[in-house]
């Protein structure tokens, strides 16, 4: 009795875990007649009403998966689970998973309401009900007074919003966005990515963003996970991959990185010390320091300047608050904290 | 105003080839179907409207006019078989047009070039080929009974559905063409995106892919319906000449009747038709975009 009441304290206390929507087991994919795997020992849970981002560069894989996992593409071994079914078999249309596509794929023939009510007059749903949501989801992307336009009439922010609504109207379980943002211009970009991050907050969908943009995917994420060349590099929260990168492709993908190997700090053999440039600054002349280089070149960037060294055949990147007085050919002292190192094996 | 009368010069080769090829033979037909048949063929003076008259009325002994149905009865039957012509080249053209979008690009090449190869023989050769085969002892009636499936050859060449055969043979890659080009420039994530949201085959067709490919049907649609509305080789030579068509009679009044007048007249009344066909389909594929 009382080792029984001990555990239910013991289970009143403990916080329940999220629960995982998309789980992802030894995913592979090999392309017919092709030698290369697109996709190799894929293994990823993403929790429930998490912003998780596919990052990679162009080739690695991400889309790929994404494609997977709305139904488009097949793997050739492993599994998916959407919400704890196994949905590898099933067509797109049995997914409870909707898609907002690189460049929008509005129907062109279709009102703005028309595009959006798309969804849900395939699934059946009633007149009024389907109006209702329509209407609903338009408010959500703040687009009412757009629904009788067509797609050709709207700006590209607008045409994107109205494939965001268009996803989320039939309420899916997750929404995929395969490079969202990627034909917007910087401005609207940036808008762009506080209004995702803002309307996946208040509809609480789980959202798997695919992206190249490493800047876009730190802004936006819970977690994320870099790819490249098919396989996983890393999953983690923004500030854990940037801080502490897996190995020297995320290093370097995340960021800019300073990537120095071992033997030049006194370490040893098969070692990489990763610094970011914003950590490094110049030592003053005759204190100690991490590493001398010879100064290459100082770009007065307005908010901080830009050095950049080399230390024999490595070469090195400071970003430095202010101005710096030096003159290139000079040999600098180079100095960082010892939490701003992070060493990493070859 | 250098940039105008480079406009102007860029246009010239335009408007000449139009002019040439386009404009002035119809000025031609337009003037000789307000003059007077000379015996032997061609045209002479006064300017009348006979050609005309002669479509809708016979002049009796005493001068006065009595409806006679048998024109206008031509012009409904090469109507019909023209409208057959282009739903039936509609139903088998799409299907075709859209396996050939779903192949991969070096076999939609390839089937691309099936699809243009009878360009390339002509069509006398092509329509003969038919009479070949559909006649009593061609190729079909002829496997039909070896394989004892008929007793007596099936009466296939000389009627209204060989003539249809043959021009539905001619005119399907009219067709097809403009229908895979507006396929072909339809993004295919559109339909990805419809079967993300739920759509099925019938609702993907129904609601996706008819209306963004209504251009090409259209276009398609007037590149069959005018020619076929003026055939007579089909007409002629699998049709055996029983049931006249207006591009047959047409034929007729400049070689054996010998009334270039009346078969200007004729060849006038066709392409008002045909300019009619466009100017609705044009409106309708307009509607179609805008609305």
């Amino acid at each position: 009795m009382m080792a029984l009441l001990e555990a239910q304290a013991l289970e009143g206390r403990t916080i329940r875990p999220p629960r995982a929507m998309i789980e992802i087991s030894a995913v592979e994919k090999i392309y017919a007649g092709g030698e290369v795997k697109a996709l190799t020992g894929i293994n990823l849970m993403i929790r429930e009403h998490e912003f998780f981002t596919l990052l990679g560069p162009s080739g690695c894989g991400k889309t790929t998966l994404l494609r997977m996992i709305a139904g488009f593409e097949y793997p050739t071994a492993g599994g998916i689970t959407i919400g704890g079914c196994d949905v590898v078999d099933l067509p797109p249309r049995q997914r409870s998973v909707n898609m907002v596509f690189q460049n929008y794929a509005l129907f062109p023939h279709l009102t703005v309401a028309r595009n959006i009510a798309f969804g849900l007059e395939m699934l059946n749903w009633k007149r009024a009900e389907i109006a209702a949501r329509v209407a609903e989801v338009l408010a959500l992307v703040r687009l009412q007074t757009f629904a009788d336009r067509k797609p050709a009439q709207l700006s590209g922010g607008q045409q994107q919003r109205v494939a965001l609504a268009r996803a989320l109207a039939p309420r899916p379980q997750v929404l995929l966005l395969d490079e969202p943002l990627s034909a917007l211009d910087m401005k609207l970009r940036k808008e762009m990515q506080f209004e995702l991050k803002q309307l996946q907050r208040q509809t609480g969908v789980t959202f798997v963003l695919v992206t190249h943009d490493q800047e876009e995917a730190l802004a936006m994420s819970d977690r994320i996970a870099v790819m490249s060349a098919g396989r996983i590099q890393q999953v983690g929260a923004p500030q854990d991959i940037y801080d502490r990168p897996a190995n020297r492709f995320v290093a370097d993908f995340i960021g800019e990185a300073n990537l120095i190997p071992g033997p030049l700090l006194g370490l040893g053999e098969g070692v990489v010390v990763s610094v970011r440039p914003e950590r490094v600054g110049l030592a003053e002349a005759g204190a100690p320091d991490r590493l001398k280089a010879e100064l290459r070149a100082v770009t007065f960037l307005g908010a901080d300047t830009l050095v950049e060294c080399q230390a024999g055949e490595v070469p090195l990147r400071a970003r430095i608050r202010g101005a710096v007085h030096a003159m290139p050919g000079a040999v600098v002292g180079l100095i960082w904290p010892g939490e701003a190192q992070w060493l990493l094996r070859e | 105003m250098l940039k105008l009368r480079s406009t102007l010069l860029l246009l010239l080769p335009a408007v000449g080839v139009i002019g040439v090829f386009m404009a002035i033979p119809m000025l031609i037909t337009l003037v000789f179907s307000f003059m007077t048949a000379n015996t032997y063929g061609g045209v002479t003076m006064p300017l009348c409207v006979d050609a005309y008259v002669q479509m809708l009325f016979d002049q009796n002994f005493d001068g006065t006019l009595s409806f006679v149905p048998d024109y206008v009865i031509i012009m409904v039957r090469s109507v019909y078989l023209a409208l057959a012509t282009t739903v039936l080249t509609l139903l088998l053209g799409f299907p075709i047009a859209w396996y050939i979008f779903c192949q991969s690009p070096a076999r939609r090449m390839l089937l691309l070039t099936l699809v243009t190869i009878p360009f390339w023989i002509n069509t006398l050769i092509r329509t003969y080929c038919w009479i070949l085969l559909l006649r009593d002892q061609g190729l079909v009636n002829d496997v039909l009974e070896y394989l004892r499936v008929i007793d007596h050859p099936l009466p296939l060449l000389y009627n209204q559905s060989a003539i249809l055969l043959g021009l539905v043979y001619t005119f399907l890659p009219f067709m097809v063409l403009p229908i895979y080009a507006t396929l072909e420039r339809l993004d295919t994530r559109i339909i990805e995106a419809a079967y993300d949201l739920y759509v099925t085959r019938w609702r993907l067709f129904r609601r996706v892919i008819w209306p963004l490919s209504r251009p090409g049907v259209g276009a398609g649609a007037v590149l069959v319906f005018a020619p076929a509305l003026g055939a007579f080789l089909q007409p002629d030579m699998l049709g055996g000449g029983k049931q006249l068509l207006i591009g047959s009679l047409i034929e007729m009044q400049f070689t054996a009747s010998r009334d270039w007048p009346f078969g200007s007249a004729l060849a006038i009344v066709v392409t008002l038709a045909v300019v009619i066909a466009l100017i609705l389909q044009g409106r309708r594929s307009n509607s179609g975009v805008k609305a």
